[in-house]
């Protein structure tokens, strides 16, 4: 008889059965399974599906053809995707540089002087209205004949400027829009930063005799670095996506010159349905993301303080 | 010793100096922040036949109501056209309705939905706990436009275009970040009121809801107002799938709105009169909430 191997065969079955079994592992499946749900339908699945569909010539209409790595090797030959892509950098270093400056120059002033809450609510007000209502109220403002800005410029004698309608000022002037809507926010997140750094190692520089401005750089700014790798990382993140505020204001043009990557993807998905090469462009975004945001870990040594 | 106290009063007063300046830089700051949302309102306000020859008005030229009536659909549209209109038909009730429903609908079944997994991930023990957890979190890391191609051709062929199911059905059950900012707090709740209360017989759905959901409901609250402000503002996804004004959100109505007024002179009074329609329910909310949104924001960070 078999009898004591079968025991240890169904016991040692038991054991590792047993975390499946247990009243706590049925009711733990059962508070995730909604959100299990939803992600695999609309996170997990897409997101597989999206990788697939790049491989395929589809319309949406007609079935879809497997056309390996045609899409990719149009993509690598495409001067469009290349002018897109070079339009969207030029974007993310315009934007990025001035936001960040004027966010560390806000958040040490508060620090400084107005660790008030309602300075904080002034500045971080902006955040909390859409791209949308943030791009038509600049639309406004920004208008060549009738908006106020131009009024002012030519008040104080430097004349009218076409902004986001010329092809030279206009991915600067978005650049601006966005930079106006994220600087009280990103400020916000330095400020955050700004409390952690002992007080201590302050009093020491001072009693060192060292300058504000030699503070500023010797002190403030490397004990930072943790929290500007972060704010670095997201902030470049969600630029390299600018969207709704061009589709609300140039619309891609004049002449191509804020024909960002993502407007490019949506131009292809959404009007000319040609859906395997949009995901092609979209997964190439996501790739380059990826890139990006490994580097910036790397150049700045995320994981290390200075303290 | 002595030194440092001859020193004290010639820095005190640089400080002085600096202080002003700093104070002046502020102020401009401020005025820059606040100007813009000003003049929106300035622009409501005036009639849109005075719009174009008084341009510098520091208050509205010709103060009226009448964008708003129009933009809201109270005016027929023969007033509409003598009001300084294009007469293209706007209802922006009907839109802020309809972003009223969309964005409640995320926001209660986000939140919850999300603190269920949330409690799970932070305290049940089940298979593949971490391993789950980690692919959610990963889920972060992908940019929106990769997901929203495939799943529009999801929302497509489910026949859900131009439907409210649509619009909140991707973001209804879960985002990651609510379910990763949900359980990093749960982590921190004391473990031994919920052990006492399993001890007394209570259920694990019983102690999640008249315990832990209880105590948990400042960052309940943080969440809330997050969610509320992100799907407020959202507009890529509901212009991809809610054109149709049965459920146009505030900010697809604001981007047709746009595109379709005449090139040459474009209803400046009506566009600004939508836009503070759209602004007013987050600058109430945030009026509100003042202190609890401000920390929240800066906590948003790490979305």
């Amino acid at each position: 008889m078999a009898t004591s191997a079968d025991v240890v065969q169904t016991e040692s079955q038991a054991t590792w059965l047993k975390p499946w079994l247990t009243r706590e592992t049925g009711m733990a499946w059962l508070f995730i399974l909604p959100s299990l749900i939803g992600f695999i339908v609309f996170y997990a699945v897409p997101a597989v599906r999206g990788l697939f569909i790049s491989f395929t010539d589809w319309d949406l209409l007609t079935e879809s053809q497997f056309v390996g790595l045609d899409n990719y090797a149009r993509l690598v030959s495409d001067t469009a995707f290349w002018q897109s892509l070079g339009v969207t950098l030029g974007y993310v270093v315009i934007n990025i540089a001035i936001q960040t400056v004027l966010a560390i120059l806000i958040a040490v002033l508060m620090d400084r002087l107005a660790k008030s809450i309602v300075v904080r609510g002034v500045l971080i007000l902006p955040y909390l209205l859409s791209n949308v209502v943030v791009g038509l109220l600049w639309l406004w403002m920004l208008d060549p004949t009738l908006g106020i800005i131009n009024a002012f410029l030519t008040y104080i004698g430097i004349g009218r400027q076409p902004f986001l309608g010329s092809p030279d000022q206009a991915i600067a002037s978005i650049a601006w829009i966005n930079i106006w809507r994220h600087m009280g926010y990103t400020a916000l997140l330095v400020f955050a930063g700004l409390q952690t750094i002992p007080k201590d190692v302050y009093e020491a520089a001072s009693i060192d005799g060292a300058s504000e401005w030699r503070t500023f750089w010797g002190i403030t700014l490397p004990l930072l670095r943790p929290v500007l790798v972060f704010v670095l990382v997201i902030t470049v993140i969600g630029s390299f996506q600018v969207f709704d505020t061009i589709a609300v204001t140039t619309q891609g043009g004049p002449a191509n010159a804020t024909r960002v990557i993502v407007w490019y993807i949506a131009e292809f998905a959404f009007d000319r349905f040609d859906m395997g090469y949009a995901t092609t462009i979209s997964v190439a975004l996501f790739l380059i993301l990826a890139v990006v945001t490994f580097i910036q870990m790397r150049v700045m040594r995320a994981g290390e303080s200075d303290l | 010793m002595t030194t440092h106290t001859v020193a004290r009063p010639a820095s005190g007063s640089q400080i002085n100096w600096g202080r002003i300046g700093i104070i002046a830089v502020l102020i401009v700051l401020i005025l820059i922040t606040l100007f813009p949302i000003y003049w929106v309102l300035r622009t409501a306000l005036s009639d849109p036949r005075l719009i174009f020859t008084n341009t510098t008005s520091l208050l509205p030229v010709g103060f009226t109501f009448n964008n708003f009536l129009r933009v809201m659909g109270l005016m027929s549209t023969e007033e509409a056209i003598a009001a300084g209109g294009t007469g293209q038909s706007i209802n922006f009730l009907l839109f802020l309705r309809n972003s009223f429903i969309v964005t409640t609908l995320l926001v209660v079944g986000q939140v919850f939905f999300s603190a269920m997994a949330a409690y799970a991930f932070a305290r049940l023990k089940f298979p593949f706990r971490e391993q789950i957890f980690f692919i959610y979190v990963a889920a972060l890391m992908v940019p929106g436009i990769v997901l929203f191609i495939p799943n529009f051709v999801l929302i497509r062929n489910l026949g859900w275009l131009d439907t409210f199911q649509g619009i909140v059905a991707p973001k209804f059950l879960m985002t990651p970040f609510a379910v990763f900012f949900m359980r990093q707090f749960f982590l921190t709740i004391n473990r031994e009121v919920e052990e006492a209360a399993r001890i007394d017989g209570a259920g694990y759905f019983r102690v999640f809801w008249s315990l832990i959901l209880p105590v948990s409901m400042a960052p309940l609250t943080t969440l809330g107002i997050l969610t509320f402000i992100g799907e407020w503002n959202e507009y890529f996804w509901p212009f991809i799938v809610g054109r149709d004004e049965s459920v146009r959100v505030l900010t697809v109505a604001l981007g047709i709105f746009r595109s379709q007024t005449p090139q040459g002179a474009p209803d400046w009074g009506g566009l600004m009169a939508g836009t503070l329609v759209a602004m007013v329910p987050i600058l109430i909310l945030f009026a509100i909430t003042a202190r609890k949104a401000i920390d929240s924001i800066g906590f948003s960070g790490y979305k």
